[in-house]
């Protein structure tokens, strides 16, 4: 059967060159890094060429690199290590409504700590303006994180603006380059950025390791402590392979990114000239002039989105939605909310993010899918009814709304 | 994640549609929730000989909605005011934890419809009072003594 993996935001395949990096450290070199002894030598050499690699790639020096399990822990550790070593100078942080969760929920711990938290608004297209976050720091502010792309809507930031706004105000800027690395060129030293979080998964890479690129001098407080490992900052002993295959895909990426670009960019562009030509009442969202290569959001009206989720994937189609219904928490997308859209269009979202490996063929299969797919779901759909019947489908009677009742289950789980 | 039966009915759903001037229609949830359900039901002889409905949701709510209308079509209007939520998750082989609020509310929906239809009709007719809750004729007391038995009132 035909299909294509458009989901590479929630994994990606590994690169073969990755795969033959980690299989040493799976086997006979199970050695410890810190070890003196030689069952350590190879591990040792593995993570500084590792280190080296994955520095390389984002223009940046070994030393600036610090390896975590996930994107997710380095957000973490940027966020939580950078505030509470700056707690003397003040407890403000500016972040951009559309962070992923693992930089706004340890900003709740944050404020739990008496931390307070200034979220900048983005505009209908998912941009944080600099004039927007220069407005919103204030005198205690004490660190700025605002990504460099988004993962659901593609939108691009100005880091290079947002980030010199912040140096204005001497405040460590911190972004989250998930979405970014591997897809466009990113050169830390010319963003100006004082920390920029990545997994090895943006390149092809492992799970299991990601990177904290920290500038000299960034102090930041450890989140896991116990053990000397990454220069203090992170304890534990490294998962080497993981390392390793990430240096290797980080090699890669830096050689083939332009490729793979170009690649991207061209399906992508297919997906936006065909798509409106096979189906009616359909919205992209996000940036279309600053949009990271290969993304395509797009609200479907008056289908659910786990309901195409599971329909593309009966035609070998995977996809993602930030429909409340789709996701674990129940929620609708917190990104597509505060870009403007309402509930009841956040519901119909659907999101591809197509990978190096992706082809004209899957493009096809996915524009030939899609329609017949939204039109079997429509057909079931009262909101389509009343459209039909000239009625307007978003009418909502009074009481129509049950963000608490959501909140609620989602504590049940 | 769901059932195989869930994916059975969500692939092939039961009854999907509109009943042309319905003797109930009940309608629960809204967009912004992400589920809605509405449901049609043609009633002669206190039996609901056609379901219909019309579900805007997940694959959970789609499969619900189909399930409930299988069950119920042909039952009279007391054994369809009996059907449950929980039932309906039973016969589809179970519901994923966090789908069994939000998306298994076709029963609701379905005796919202009845209950619709009950509504409609006039306290006394050429048949005298009837049951509220399951059409049956009666006499002096205005509940049928099954539905008093249940505890209805």
């Amino acid at each position: 059967m035909a299909y294509a993996y458009f989901d590479h935001a929630a994994a990606a395949p590994l690169l073969p060159e990755a795969r033959e990096a980690m299989l040493p450290f799976l086997g006979e070199e199970f050695g410890n890094p810190a070890s003196l002894h030689s069952f350590g030598d190879k591990p040792r050499a593995a993570l500084d060429g590792a280190r080296a690699q994955v520095a390389a790639l984002i223009n940046a020096q070994p030393d600036n690199i610090v390896f975590t399990a996930s994107a997710s822990e380095a957000n973490n550790l940027a966020i939580k290590g950078l505030a509470l070593s700056r707690k003397a100078k003040g407890r403000n942080i500016v972040v951009s409504a559309i962070e992923h969760v693992s930089v706004l929920e340890p900003l709740k711990s944050l404020g739990v700590e008496g931390f307070d938290i200034t979220e900048v608004p983005v505009d209908a297209d998912g941009t944080v303006h600099p004039d927007k976050l220069a407005a919103a720091i204030k005198t205690d502010t004490i660190l700025v994180s605002v990504m460099h792309a988004n993962y659901e809507v593609g939108t691009i930031q100005k880091v290079k603006e947002l980030a010199a706004v912040a140096r204005r105000f001497r405040i460590p800027f911190h972004s989250d380059g998930t979405a970014a690395v591997g897809r466009i060129p990113v050169d830390v030293v010319g963003l100006d950025v004082d920390a920029y979080s990545f997994p090895a998964m943006s390149v092809y890479g492992p799970k299991g390791a990601a990177a904290l690129y920290l500038k000299r001098g960034t102090r930041i407080s450890s989140l896991i402590e116990g053990g000397f490992q990454e220069k203090n900052r992170r304890a534990g002993t490294e998962n080497v392979a993981a390392i390793a295959g990430f240096g290797a895909a980080a090699a890669v990426a830096k050689a083939k990114l332009p490729e793979w670009s170009a690649n991207l960019t061209k399906l992508a562009r297919r997906i936006f000239k065909e798509l409106p030509e096979k189906l009616e009442h359909i919205v992209f969202t996000g940036s279309m002039s600053s949009r990271i290569p290969g993304h395509v959001s797009v609200v479907v009206e008056f289908v659910e989105g786990e309901a195409m989720l599971l329909s593309l994937d009966d035609e070998g189609i995977a996809a993602a939605s930030g429909s409340s219904c789709s996701a674990k928490t129940l929620k609708a997308s917190h990104v597509l909310l505060a870009m403007g859209l309402p509930h009841t269009k956040a519901q119909s979202s659907l999101v591809l993010t197509l990978g190096k490996d992706s082809t004209d063929e899957d493009v096809t299969h996915f524009l030939d899918k899609l329609p017949p797919i939204t039109q079997r779901l429509r057909q079931m759909s009262p909101l389509y009814a009343r459209l039909q019947k000239g009625e307007d489908p978003y009418a909502l009677k009074p009481g129509d709304e049950c963000a608490d009742e959501h909140e609620h289950e989602a504590d049940e789980l | 994640m769901y059932s195989e039966k869930v994916m059975e009915h969500f692939r092939n759903p039961r009854n999907v549609g509109e009943i042309e001037n319905a003797d109930g229609v009940g309608e629960i949830g809204n967009p912004v929730c992400g589920d809605m359900m509405t449901f049609y039901v043609t009633i002669r002889d206190g039996i609901l000989t056609d379901v219909k409905f019309k579900t805007f949701g997940c694959g959970a709510a789609i499969a619900v909605s189909s399930m409930v209308s299988e069950m119920a079509k042909g039952k009279t209007i007391e054994e369809a005011m009996k059907i449950t939520n929980a039932d309906v998750a039973k016969e589809l082989g179970g519901l994923p934890p966090n789908k069994l609020h939000c998306s298994n509310l076709g029963a609701d929906a379905l005796h919202k419809a009845i209950e619709n239809h009950l509504a409609k009709k006039p306290a006394t007719g050429e048949k005298g009072c009837r049951c509220p809750f399951c059409d049956t004729p009666v006499e002096g007391s205005s509940i049928c003594v099954p539905c008093k038995a249940q505890g209805k009132k």
